[in-house]
């Protein structure tokens, strides 16, 4: 495994990759989709060195606690502190989100509730076990990779009749935005670098029509800083070679039809739908909701919410540009000074893989501006 | 958020419940997304769930051409130098 990160294996791809963008016409743009790509991006000094030979990277829409509107983290915010003997359970980063109603980590509970942290969704079901006096809802968040998990979790709460138990979902799917983002051309890609682990569940084929109907390269994938380079010479050769596929550079985990089974759990237990994208706004069928014959978990019906569009963005905040590729972090007039991972003005600055996050974690030199 | 973690399966039992080896600490895994996971097989994990099983032989082969690379920037490196020399 030692080639994922040795330097003689990273030389070699970074001057192969330069051989290529020599012999193409234009430098080209490539947008890595996953947070957790711009993290290895960054991470390992790959942006400068790819610039360097010619590559241009732009940060995509792949961090679902971005990209998840305010709406639905205020929403969260709302239960916990206007219900009593309430348990709001979440992954870490979606209680650090700022809104227009605190954050879920600075607000105060109702008499007797919480807001808990968990590693795993099926922490919550232990939770509402050793807690049938209180109303536990799981603030689910995700895309594709997570979502098989959430849905396990909501047909054991639904097998074992769980009464106190239910499901707020953020559940996101990634083709939909970056066809949208394709359409929109507001900005030119002329290569994707799909994110490995949604494609460890979906497979290869739902990134065809970005090949197809658009004519954009792509490589699905994996997160170490040899992987990306890998996937960035597979695209420079499809477009030198005049090519558009999606090539699979992840093979090692990626199988070519996805994860049967997990789909099949997505498919069981929940259904797609019109969702609010921060940034992006409304892109059809891009969300997942809870089917109805399970709608008794599903938090939004059980406790009557209504959680509208999705324009709630702080004052002066570029998120939403940002995951777009329109702009990079330090193009944002509050980044660094007003807006840190101290005090974030928006989840691109509260997310581990949020890119400006990672442009700030990973950039010496605009620390030292502070 | 969509970080995965390559680890070896240790423990599972029949409800697809168990534990994987990451660096030595044990993690709560629960296999339920995966046909026949045996222990010993290396699997992706992600909010204590194992999503994917490691492909041996492709990883073989992503290795192999990885290496090449580094082998022919080592030749062309070699090259350089030579010329130089020459010089």
């Amino acid at each position: 495994m030692k080639e994922l990160r040795d330097k003689r294996v990273i030389r070699g791809l970074l001057s192969e990759i330069e051989k290529r963008t020599q012999e193409i016409p234009s430098s080209p743009r490539i947008m890595e989709v996953c947070g957790t790509h711009t993290m290895t991006v960054h991470r390992y000094g790959l942006k400068n060195m790819l610039e360097r030979a010619g590559v241009e990277m732009v940060s995509g829409p792949g961090c679902p606690v971005c990209i998840t509107p305010n709406e639905i983290h205020e929403a969260a915010i709302e239960l916990v502190t206007e219900n009593e003997n309430f348990i709001l359970t979440t992954f870490g980063d979606m209680t650090r989100v700022p809104t227009r109603k605190s954050s879920l980590q600075k607000a105060v509970p109702a008499a007797g509730s919480m807001v808990k942290i968990v590693y795993s969704p099926r922490e919550s079901l232990e939770i509402a076990g050793s807690n049938p006096e209180k109303q536990v809802v799981f603030f689910g968040v995700g895309f594709e990779t997570t979502i098989p998990a959430i849905a396990l979790t909501l047909r054991e709460a639904f097998e074992k009749s769980l009464a106190n138990f239910s499901i707020l979902s953020a559940l996101w799917i990634i083709p939909p935005p970056l066809r949208a983002i394709v359409e929109a051309k507001e900005i030119a890609i002329d290569g994707f670098l799909y994110p490995g682990h949604v494609s460890t569940i979906i497979g290869e084929k739902p990134y065809q029509f970005i090949a197809e109907e658009f004519g954009i390269p792509g490589a699905i994938t994996g997160f170490e800083p040899s992987d990306i380079l890998l996937g960035i010479l597979s695209i420079l050769n499809q477009i030198k070679e005049g090519k558009a596929a999606v090539s699979n550079e992840y093979s090692r985990v990626v199988r070519a039809s996805g994860n049967p089974k997990a789909l099949a759990v997505m498919g069981e237990m929940l259904e797609t739908k019109d969702a609010y994208w921060r940034g992006l706004g409304l892109i059809p069928q891009s969300g997942l909701k809870i089917k109805k014959e399970y709608s008794a978990y599903d938090a939004e019906i059980r406790f009557n919410l209504s959680i509208k569009g999705g324009s709630g963005d702080l004052p002066g905040c570029r998120c939403g540009e940002v995951l777009q590729g329109l702009i990079s972090p330090p193009q944002c007039p509050l980044f660094v000074e007003k807006c840190n991972p101290d005090s974030p003005c928006g989840p691109c600055m509260v997310s581990f893989e949020g890119a400006c996050y990672v442009y700030y974690k990973y950039n010496p030199t605009i620390k030292s501006k502070l | 958020m969509c970080l995965g973690i390559p680890a070896r399966v240790i423990q599972i039992d029949e409800s697809d419940l168990g534990k994987v080896d990451y660096l030595g600490t044990r993690v709560k895994t629960n296999f339920a997304l995966l046909e026949n996971i045996k222990i010993g097989d290396w699997v992706i994990v992600h909010a204590g769930f194992a999503i994917s099983r490691l492909n041996e032989e492709e990883a073989r082969e992503t290795f192999s051409i990885l290496r090449e690379m580094a082998e022919k920037e080592a030749l062309n490196n070699n090259k350089e130098r030579k010329k130089q020399s020459k010089r």
